[in-house]
C-alpha cells in the first residue's frame, strides 16, 4: 500500500461522515440554464451522476402513448460519432457504467465512473453525445420497436402487469398519468424516426433538465462537467405543468380480470398524492402504520401473520408532480381470494375511522427518524435523493428539516388527512384471477 | 493499460477482525467510517443443499419462523424492536447458507446482537404459528414459481443439470414437500444447524471492532458448541453427454438455456480457470456490445434477449449458464445453434486484446463501486466465508483476474463449454387459457388448491 492511499485512509477517517448534520448541497445553473445539484464527497475514486427531464409518459399523447419510452430507450443507441456499438464500448472500457430512470414524471440517465480523469473525461462526453445527438437510426429503430411490442405482449399474460395497468387506467382515465409507462402495442408499432426526432427536440432541453452531481470532484470539476451535458442542448424553455389528477371516481370499482395463474393479484386504490402535498408528512407517516412499514404494519399483521393469506401486503402513496397513486395490494391463492380483499379493505375501514393508536405513531415516528442516516449511507442513496429535489424543486434543506417535520405529525392530523383524501368506498378496486369457487367436477 | 495502482485506492484492509469465540463462533468486523450506520449479518452454514429428500425447502421455513418468537421476545417483536430501533431487517436462504440481517444506526448494533442471540438459543417453535406461516411460504412459492414460467424453467434447468448434488432442490422447496410440512421437521433442522459453530457474524460500519467483539462474547459467548451432522462431499459424477428438458406452461414467449458444468473456486491464487471462466462471461455478456448482444439481438435480431451468467464463489458445483429469448417468429433451435455458434467461434478464434481489457476494466470498476455500499462489503465477506474461502484473498482474485491471458479465456471456452456437459432448457409457450374464473389448470400437476 502506497503512501499517498495511507494518507487518504487517515483522511478518510477525519472527513465529515454522509451523513452528518446535513449534506452541503451545492446547487447552480450552466449558462445553458440546466439546474445542477451537487455533493462532494471523496471517500472513494468515483462519481455518481444523473441528467432529468420532465420527458416521461405523462408528456406522451394519447396517440403516441410509448413514444417517450422508446425516445429515452433509442438515445444511447448510437450518437455523436459514435455507433451503438462504439457507444457501449467507450462506456466499458472506462469501467463506466450508464444506466436509465423512467416513469411518468421523469426520463432520464444515470451515470456511475470511476473519478480519474480519463475514466471520467471519457463516461461524460459519452453521456454527453447521448443526450444532444442522438442518431435515431431508422433500422435501429424498427429492431427496438419489436423488442418492446415483445415485452408488451409478455406483459399482457402475467397477473401482476395486467392488474398494474388496468389500475392505472381505472384511476386516471384520460389524465396523462392514465397510460402505460412503455405504451400500447399498436401504438409503438406506429411510431417512426420523425417522432422521436421531434420529442426529443421539444423535450431535451437545458431549461427542462436537471443534472445532479455525487463524489470525487471538485465544484470547479462539477461546473466543468455539469456544462459539458448541457452545452449541447437548445436551452428552449420548461415545460407546462401537467393537469391536475381527476377526482376520485363516483361510483365503487370493483373489476375481476380472469386469469389463469394460482394467485390473484389485488390492485385497490385512487389517486393519492402529490410531491408538494401539504399533507405529504401526515399521509407518509400515517401510511407506515396501514401498510408501509413491513412486518409491523396493521395490513401485515392481519392478512399475513394472522392469517397466513399472503406472503407480499403493503400499501403506499406514491408523490409525484400531480397526483399520484395510493395503492394497496396482495397477492393470494385463488381460493382465499375474498378472505383476503375483504380483510384489507376492513382494516382500511377501520383505519380511516380510528386513525393510529399513540403506540402506533411512536412506533413509526421511531422507525422513520432512528432510520433515517440509513437513507443517506452511501453515494448512490445521496444522488438519488438530490434527484428528487432537483427535479421536484423541493428545498435544499428538505432532508435537514424531514426528522422535524416526521416529529410533528400528530395522530388527528393523520386521521384527518386520510379522512380527506380517501374514499375507500369507490376506490378502484382491481383484482386479477378472481375468488375460485370449490370446484364442481 | 491497466495497472494494480488502482488497489492502492481500496480501503479495504483497512481495519478487519476476524476472531473466534470459545464456542466456535467466527466474528468478522470490518469498520467503514463513510456514515454513522451499522450493517449486522449472522450467516447460518446451512443452505437447501443441505436438506434432505422430502423437506426441500425446509431451511427457507425454518427461516420464516425464526421470526415467531422466543420465550422473552414473543412473535413479531424481533421485527418491531429492530424497526423502533430505526432498523431494517429481513433474512434470506440460499442453497448454501441462511443469513439474517439488520441495517441500523451505528449506536444501535448492541440490540441486534442480543436479539439475535436470543433466536439461535431460545426459539419456541409454535404450531399455531407455524400452522400460519406455512401457508405463507406456498404462498411465496406460488408467487416466484408457480405462476412464472420463467422460473419453472429454471427451476427444471436445476433439477435435470444436477444428478445427485442437492442443487437439483428449489431453495424454496417442491411444493408437494411444502405441504407435507410438519413442525418436527423445522424443528429438526433447528437443532441441528443453529449452533454457533456453524454461525458467522460479519459486522460492517462506523463501529468499534474491539466492542463488537465483546457484544459477541457476551450475547453469544454462553451458547454451547454442538456437534454438527457429518457433510458429504457430495460430489457430482462427470456428465457423460448432452442433456435436455423441456417445460410446457403458459407463457407469451420462449426462453432457452444451456448450462455447463463448471468449477467453484477453492484457491484464489491457483484456481485460474475459475477466473477466466468469470472473464469469459464478460466477453460474452459484460455489456450491451459484448459478443452475445451484439450477435444475436443487435446484428441477427434472432433474439429480444440474452444472458450470461457464472459464479464462481459458492459451496456446491458450478454452472456456466447462457440463456435467450427468441424473438417473434423464430425457432428455439435457430437460437440454441447461434449461441452454440458463438461459443464455437470463440473457441476457434479466441477474443481479442481490446475486448479482454474491456471486460477487465469493468471488473476493476466494479471493484471500487462496491465499497459503496455496506452491505455488498458484509455479502462479500460472509459469501467468501460460506464458501470456505479466506475472505482476505479478495484482493488477490482481483490480481489474477487482471492476469487473465486471451488464450486462457479461449482455452476455458474449450474444456467446458463442450457439448457432453451442456443441459438444454427450453420453455415452450402454451397459449393462456381463456374464459371466467374457473378451475385453474395445472400444467405440471401441482396445483394446490384445498
Amino acid at each position: 500500500m502506497s503512501a499517498k492511499s495511507i494518507a487518504l485512509l487517515l483522511l478518510g477517517c477525519l472527513l465529515a461522515p454522509l451523513a452528518s448534520a446535513g449534506l452541503d448541497i451545492q446547487h447552480w445553473h450552466t449558462p445553458q440554464g440546466a439546474r445542477v445539484y451537487f455533493v462532494a464527497n471523496h471517500d472513494l475514486p468515483m462519481i455518481d451522476a444523473s441528467v432529468d427531464f420532465a420527458a416521461g409518459s405523462a408528456r406522451d399523447s394519447r396517440a403516441t402513448a410509448g413514444l417517450a419510452n422508446l425516445t429515452r430507450h433509442v438515445m444511447r443507441l448510437g450518437a455523436g460519432p459514435w455507433s451503438e456499438r462504439e457507444i457501449e464500448e467507450r462506456l466499458a472500457d472506462v469501467g463506466a457504467v450508464l444506466g436509465g430512470r423512467f416513469d411518468a414524471d421523469r426520463a432520464g440517465f444515470t451515470l456511475r465512473t470511476l473519478s480519474g480523469a480519463r475514466e471520467s473525461d471519457q463516461a461524460f462526453a459519452t453521456l454527453a453525445a447521448v443526450l444532444a445527438a442522438p442518431h435515431f437510426d431508422a433500422g435501429v429503430l424498427r429492431r427496438e420497436q419489436a423488442r418492446v411490442i415483445a415485452g408488451l405482449r409478455e406483459a399482457r399474460t402475467r397477473p401482476d402487469q395486467i392488474g398494474a395497468r388496468a389500475f392505472q387506467a381505472a384511476i386516471y382515465g384520460d389524465h396523462p398519468y392514465g397510460q402505460p409507462d412503455d405504451g400500447e402495442e399498436d401504438r409503438v408499432a406506429a411510431l417512426g424516426r420523425d417522432d422521436l426526432v421531434r420529442f426529443h427536440a421539444d423535450h431535451y432541453r437545458a431549461a427542462n433538465m436537471v443534472i445532479t452531481l455525487m463524489g470525487d470532484l471538485t465544484r470547479e470539476r462539477a461546473e466543468a462537467l455539469a456544462e459539458r451535458l448541457a452545452a449541447g442542448l437548445p436551452p428552449g424553455e420548461a415545460p407546462p405543468d401537467l393537469p391536475p389528477a381527476p377526482p376520485v371516481a363516483a361510483t365503487p370499482g370493483e373489476r375481476v380480470i380472469p386469469h389463469h395463474a394460482s394467485q390473484s393479484h389485488l390492485f385497490m386504490g385512487q389517486p393519492g398524492m402529490m410531491r408538494h402535498d401539504p399533507d405529504f408528512f401526515p399521509l407518509m407517516v400515517g401510511n407506515y402504520v396501514l401498510g408501509g412499514g413491513g412486518f409491523d404494519s396493521r395490513l401485515n399483521e392481519a392478512v399475513r401473520q394472522q392469517r397466513g393469506l399472503a406472503y407480499s401486503v403493503y400499501s403506499f402513496f406514491a408523490p409525484m408532480q400531480a397526483m399520484g397513486p395510493f395503492q394497496i395490494g396482495l397477492q393470494t391463492g385463488r381460493a382465499t381470494t375474498r378472505e383476503a380483499v375483504d380483510t384489507a379493505y376492513a382494516e382500511l375501514l377501520r383505519y380511516l375511522a380510528e386513525g393510529p393508536t399513540e403506540a402506533e405513531l411512536t412506533q413509526a415516528k421511531n422507525n422513520l427518524i432512528g432510520g433515517f442516516p440509513l437513507r443517506l449511507d452511501s453515494n448512490r442513496k445521496i444522488l438519488e435523493h438530490l434527484a428528487v429535489i432537483g427535479f421536484y424543486r423541493l428545498p435544499l434543506d428538505w432532508l435537514e428539516t424531514w426528522s422535524a417535520r416526521v416529529d410533528a405529525v400528530t395522530a388527528d392530523d393523520i386521521r384527518r388527512a386520510f379522512q380527506a383524501r380517501l374514499r375507500p368506498e369507490t376506490m378502484a378496486r382491481i383484482i386479477v384471477g378472481g375468488q375460485l369457487e370449490p370446484a364442481s367436477e | 493499460m491497466l495497472t494494480l495502482g488502482l488497489f492502492a485506492w481500496l480501503p479495504a484492509q483497512a481495519e478487519l477482525l476476524d476472531r473466534m469465540l470459545d464456542n466456535g463462533m467466527r466474528v468478522i468486523v470490518k469498520t467503514d467510517r463513510r456514515a454513522p450506520v451499522v450493517v449486522s449479518q449472522l450467516w447460518y452454514r446451512a443452505g437447501s443443499m443441505d436438506e434432505r429428500y422430502g423437506v426441500t425447502g425446509v431451511a427457507h421455513v425454518l427461516e420464516h419462523m425464526m421470526f415467531k418468537g422466543t420465550r422473552d421476545v414473543p412473535a413479531g417483536e424481533f421485527s418491531r424492536r429492530i424497526a423502533a430501533a430505526g432498523g431494517r431487517e429481513n433474512a434470506f436462504t440460499s442453497r448454501d447458507h441462511t443469513v439474517y440481517f439488520q441495517t441500523l444506526q451505528r449506536d444501535r448494533l448492541e440490540l441486534a446482537l442480543r436479539l439475535e442471540a436470543d433466536r439461535m438459543a431460545n426459539l419456541l417453535l409454535d404450531a399455531d404459528e407455524f400452522a400460519r406461516e406455512i401457508n405463507v411460504v406456498i404462498e411465496e412459492r406460488r408467487l416466484r414459481t408457480e405462476d412464472n414460467p420463467q422460473a419453472r424453467l429454471y427451476e427444471a434447468l436445476m433439477a435435470t443439470a444436477y444428478v445427485t448434488h442437492p442443487y437439483r432442490h428449489p431453495v424454496i422447496g417442491w411444493m408437494d414437500d411444502l405441504q407435507n410440512m410438519r413442525l418436527e421437521d423445522a424443528r429438526e433442522w433447528y437443532e441441528q444447524w443453529y449452533a454457533p459453530n456453524n454461525a458467522v457474524l460479519v459486522v460492517a460500519g462506523d463501529v468499534d471492532a474491539g466492542q463488537v467483539y465483546a457484544w459477541a462474547r457476551q450475547y453469544f459467548g454462553d451458547i454451547p458448541a454442538r456437534p454438527l451432522p457429518v457433510r458429504k462431499p457430495l460430489n457430482e459424477p462427470e456428465q457423460a453427454g448432452a442433456k435436455r428438458v423441456t417445460v410446457r406452461a403458459p407463457a407469451e414467449l420462449p426462453l432457452v438455456a444451456l448450462a455447463w458444468q463448471a468449477p467453484r473456486l477453492r484457491d484464489p491464487e491457483r484456481d485460474d480457470d475459475v477466473h477466466a471462466l468469470e472473464i469469459l462471461a464478460g466477453v460474452l455478456d459484460g455489456h450491451a456490445s459484448a459478443r452475445l448482444n451484439q450477435a444475436l439481438v443487435r446484428e441477427r435480431a434472432i433474439a429480444t434477449q440474452v444472458g450470461a451468467g457464472y459464479g464462481g464463489i459458492g459451496r456446491g458445483p458450478g454452472l456456466f449458464i447462457i440463456d435467450a429469448t427468441p424473438a417473434r417468429g423464430i425457432e428455439v433451435a435457430e437460437v440454441e445453434a447461434a449461441l452454440k455458434a458463438e461459443v464455437a467461434r470463440l473457441v476457434r478464434d479466441g477474443i481479442g486484446e481490446a475486448e479482454l481489457a474491456r471486460v477487465k476494466a469493468q471488473v476493476l470498476a466494479s471493484q471500487v463501486f462496491q465499497q459503496d455500499s455496506l452491505f455488498s462489503q458484509a455479502m462479500r465477506i460472509g459469501s467468501w466465508v460460506s464458501a470456505g474461502l479466506d475472505h482476505t484473498l479478495q484482493d488477490t482474485r482481483y490480481a489474477r483476474l487482471a492476469a487473465v491471458t486471451a488464450e486462457q479465456v479461449r482455452d476455458v471456452a474449450a474444456r467446458y463449454l463442450v457439448d457432453d456437459r451442456v443441459t438444454v432448457a427450453v420453455l415452450e409457450p402454451l397459449p393462456l387459457p381463456q374464459g371466467p374464473p374457473a378451475r385453474p389448470r395445472s400444467p405440471s400437476g401441482v396445483d394446490h388448491v384445498r
